[in-house]
């Protein structure tokens, strides 16, 4: 049986490549993915805004979507989180208690790295970067639903990736969803402060598991003209050495690195 | 002293004066970082923290689903001891008690040890309209009372005060009010509390009448606690004749066993430190010891709307340790002033809502969504409020308070529901982000990885793109790719690259 | 409809919610417990309390019963107007110490420092309790002079806090001490001496 990939709403439209980097990282461990078509949005952005009868056509939506799959995989700490413990509240809201039995019916959803390290048990994904990486723990993997030091784990293990420590990992980089634009000016502040602190680290890339922290931190780190480049740990995690047709010289090495940076590793 | 939260903005506004001041920031970003540090340290060392927080909820849920039976009982245990109970429905017949009693004595003064409960109900300012000066004796409530300002945090009011700060509002308050400060006062910590000593020390001397909040009252017992650094609330609690100590209906614990596992919680939470300097615990009247009158007057103003709202009771755990400001990054940059009322930060906007009631204030309205549901609150909450939780059930309460309104906001949510219910429309819409993406696929501007970026855009899209950038949308969807190439199976190899 | 009878209304109105046959008992808490002394560890708990209360900048001696007069005398050094509980034990008791027989607070005011006993000493968290039983006088007295010395024997020392309370009678006022007065109210900052007594000296015998 297959398992679903949850590409999430905002992958879906503004970051494909996300998802094409799950695939073909399931695939290449083996796993059999799939896409239901019908999923659209699970519901966040209503239910963190308030708009919980909004929610509720959402809900059934990706209930439909789902229904049958062995397990669901995300890559998004906030929509695994919604999911995990926002759908109930949704359910009970519509009054209709089929649809709260079809929640907890529903499959497992995993985060991108508890899928990886929890359900396939590995933590070597066969990934090459030659890169110096950072990692932000987005608040909603790191305290929604706890995954630990699964992803950091995961980027230890990648060939040639040097990961090095962010100041201040663990706070908030500020985004919070329709929060960044009901208080802007207090978000950028985060953002701002979350933005010196990649400077910082010395990284040339930022990788989070959530793009739509990514998109607030990179938009601000982009302004600024940092030269930081933000990547979603997926994309990391499928990236693979390039096939070169004669053994490279260590020079040569290093420029296909950093042409498969600037080129979009996948 | 007049200053006064009526009249503060919606939270994005009041926030925007105190992002502005660097001074403030830095305040605020070197005391709530020195006490974060204090308190992981002391948590740190007790084994079983995870047990204790969990035995602290359970302990407060105890107390709050059988509140009507601890409450009568308080209420025995109290007039047993020899105490005095009065009930107060809200702010302004708690206030008529306390003033009734300061009269009775025949006082034109009374000294207070640092009580949330009376900022709440604005006694201060009650008692000086009767005539009656309200002494604050905590030094940061005095620094905030001689510095005619408002309080910006539950532990700390005066937190969003520097050194130099405190030493100009010394020199030039204290004279006004009792003994001036030295005038060779220096702004080393240690010389402003010595001020501070010989400036109350007469006060706590020659005061008839204390009022005191309460940490703490137990139910079976009638005992009190008080829990405090300087030896202030000691003074108060001990010297005067009278005490008057306006207590919130959820600060009953059940038993005096119970006790012990709040004195852990609270300390280590609060200021950091395996204990306090000082606790004070006393059950109605002794003879020969202390004030010979004891009064505690039972206060709701509130509480039992929030107690009415089943996920939203929860805030009622709450102990006011004030570790979910310091940890808070909106309250660390925004202070405390923004949240518009005596209980600022996560905490703060929960409980401030659910007191006063949701949907009918803009600025209270405000107050659930000054958070980016980051969830460091519910982290390091001693009792477990499950602070993110109570803040999107407020959300559904303020949207549910104004639907049917023709706000944007309204309209966009309607809209965004609609497309997203349907993965057709869904799909349509994403067409629409695409064609935008190819028009704009040649844009200059490029995100290192060589995405197409858009600099700040009019509008309201200003309100993102003011100091971030934005990519532009792909030209093609994950749906679309996944349709067109049989979820990439049809694909080469190599040729999925330059998308970004 | 008095205030109590309407609070009581709205509280049982608000908690329509609560199963009628709920019981306080029915709501589950499970707590960690009193960590008992045994006679292997004692040594270590008195041993963790000096430590502990001399981390928040009190004074701790450790002393013998036979050389405590001897500590005694040094820590009552430039005490010159000595107040003492009217009950305290005699053998402790300096022959020209003010006896506390209900001095006003300005008399107070103009003593030095106090000397008492405790009712018990908390390991975990470097506090002494004062239950203002015989030897510990009444609050005001341990509050108001400006050093506070307190003798502690090392038998009256818990583990942890759980311990102290099931020791202690609430019927009782209560102190508790962990250092002398501080504040952390300037830039959280942490300073000792407002208020209560800027000198904490304990005298822990055995």
């Amino acid at each position: 049986m297959p398992v679903g990939l949850l590409v999430t709403c905002m992958n879906d439209a503004l970051f494909p490549d996300t998802g094409r980097a799950v695939v073909t990282l399931l695939r290449r461990l083996g796993v059999d993915v799939d896409f239901p078509a019908a999923q659209t949005c699970c519901g966040q952005p209503m239910v963190n805004t308030g708009y919980l009868d909004e929610a509720v056509p959402l809900l059934r939506r990706h209930l439909e979507a789902f229904a049958g799959y062995e397990a669901v995989v995300v890559p998004s700490g906030s929509c695994a989180g919604s999911v995990r413990h926002q759908h109930r509240m949704v359910a009970e809201r519509s009054g209709d208690p089929g649809l709260v039995r079809a929640v907890e019916e529903a499959p497992p959803v995993y985060e991108l790295s508890e899928y990886l390290v929890d359900v396939l048990g590995v933590v070597d994904v066969g990934a090459y970067f030659p890169h110096r990486v950072t990692y932000h723990p987005t608040c909603h993997s790191l305290r929604m639903l706890g995954v630990g030091d699964r992803p950091t784990r995961l980027l230890e293990a990648v060939r040639g990736l040097r990961l090095v420590e962010l100041p201040e990992a663990t706070e908030c980089c500020g985004f919070g969803g329709t929060f960044a634009v009901k208080n802007s000016e207090t978000s950028i502040a985060m953002g701002a402060d979350k933005a010196r602190h990649v400077r910082e680290s010395g990284a040339e890339v930022l990788v989070a598991g959530d793009n739509s922290c990514l998109t607030h931190i990179g938009g601000l780190l982009s302004r600024e003209r940092s030269g930081v480049r933000v990547m979603h740990l997926a994309e990391v995690l499928a990236s693979t050495e390039p096939v070169i047709e004669q053994p490279p010289r260590e020079a040569d090495r290093r420029s296909a690195g950093s042409a498969a940076l600037t080129g979009g590793a996948r | 002293m007049s200053a006064t939260f009526l009249g503060t903005p919606a939270f994005p506004t009041a926030a925007r004066t105190a992002l502005a001041d660097t001074q403030l920031r830095r305040n605020l970003a070197h005391a709530t970082g020195t006490i974060r540090a204090k308190r992981a340290a002391v948590v740190g060392e007790v084994d079983e923290w995870e047990r204790l927080r969990l035995a602290g909820a359970a302990l407060k849920d105890r107390t709050l689903r059988h509140l009507d039976t601890y409450l009568a009982q308080l209420e025995e245990s109290l007039t047993r001891a020899g105490a005095t109970v009065h009930w107060a429905r809200d702010a302004a017949e708690a206030n008529r008690i306390v003033v009734d009693v300061a009269r009775r004595h025949g006082t034109d003064e009374v000294v207070k040890v640092k009580s949330m409960a009376t900022q709440e109900i604005g006694l201060n300012e009650a008692l000086e309209a009767a005539g009656i000066h309200a002494w604050e004796t905590d030094l940061a409530e005095l620094i905030v009372q001689l510095g005619d300002d408002l309080p910006s945090h539950i532990l700390v009011p005066a937190i969003h005060r520097n050194r130099s700060e405190v030493r100009e509002i010394f020199l030039r308050e204290m004279g006004r009010y009792g003994k001036a400060a030295p005038r060779d006062l220096t702004d080393t910590p240690a010389e402003l509390a010595a001020a501070a000593r010989a400036h109350l020390r007469e006060k706590f001397l020659r005061a008839k009448v204390a009022v005191s909040g309460a940490n703490f009252a137990v139910a079976e017992t009638g005992t009190l606690a008080v829990v405090e650094s300087e030896g202030n609330g000691r003074m108060c609690l001990t010297l005067p004749e009278v005490l008057v100590s306006v207590v919130g209906i959820e600060k009953l614990v059940p038993t005096w066993a119970d006790l012990d596992v709040f004195l852990q919680l609270l300390p280590r939470s609060s200021t950091g430190e395996r204990m306090n300097p000082y606790t004070s615990m006393w059950t109605g009247v002794t003879p020969g010891d202390g004030p010979q009158e004891v009064h505690v007057v039972l206060l709701d103003n509130g509480r039992t709307d929030v107690l009415a709202d089943e996920v939203g009771r929860q805030a009622l755990r709450c102990i006011r340790c004030s570790a979910c400001l310091n940890v808070c990054p909106v309250y660390e940059r925004t202070g405390g002033h923004s949240y518009g009322s005596v209980y600022p930060g996560p905490i703060g906007a929960i409980l401030t809502p659910m007191l006063r009631g949701v949907g009918h204030d803009t600025q209270l309205d405000s107050l659930p969504y000054a958070s980016s549901l980051c969830g460091a609150c519910f982290e390091v909450c001693p009792v477990r409020i499950d602070i993110p939780e109570v803040l999107v059930h407020l959300r559904t309460k303020v949207v549910d308070a104004h639907r049917g309104e023709p706000k944007v906001q309204n309209l966009a949510m309607k809209a965004a529901s609609w497309a997203f219910a349907d993965a057709r429309r869904t799909a349509a819409a994403e067409r629409i982000s695409g064609a935008v993406g190819k028009v704009l696929r040649g844009t200059k501007r490029r995100a290192p990885g060589g995405r197409g970026v858009l600099g700040a855009l009019p509008g309201p899209a200003a309100a993102w793109s003011d100091a971030r950038d934005v990519p532009v949308p792909a030209q093609e969807s994950f749906r679309a790719w996944w349709a067109r190439t049989d979820g990439g199976r049809t694909e080469q190899q190599n040729g999925n690259g330059g998308a970004k | 409809m008095s205030a109590r009878e309407e609070i009581l209304g709205r509280v049982r109105t608000a908690l329509r919610d609560v199963p009628a046959v709920e019981t306080p008992a029915d709501v589950a808490v499970d707590r960690p417990g009193p960590r008992p002394t045994t006679r292997d560890d004692a040594a270590d708990v008195v041993e963790l309390f000096a430590e502990r209360v001399a981390d928040y900048k009190a004074t701790v001696v450790r002393c013998t019963p036979e050389d405590l007069p001897t500590h005694l005398a040094s820590a009552l050094d430039g005490v010159p107007r000595l107040l003492v509980p009217a009950d305290l034990p005699e053998d402790l008791r300096p022959a020209d110490a003010i006896l506390d027989e209900q001095l006003t607070t300005a008399e107070l005011d103009t003593v030095d420092g106090v000397l008492t006993t405790a009712a018990l000493g908390i390991a975990d968290t470097g506090t002494i309790v004062l239950d203002h039983g015989p030897g510990q006088g009444r609050r005001a007295a341990t509050l108001v002079p400006d050093r506070h010395v307190c003798v502690v024997r090392a038998d009256q020392v818990v583990a942890d806090v759980a311990s102290a309370v099931a020791r202690l009678d609430p019927a009782r006022p209560l102190t508790w001490i962990s250092g002398p007065s501080a504040t952390s109210d300037i830039e959280l900052d942490r300073v000792e001496g407002v208020h209560g007594p800027r000198t904490l000296i304990v005298l822990l015998v055995g």
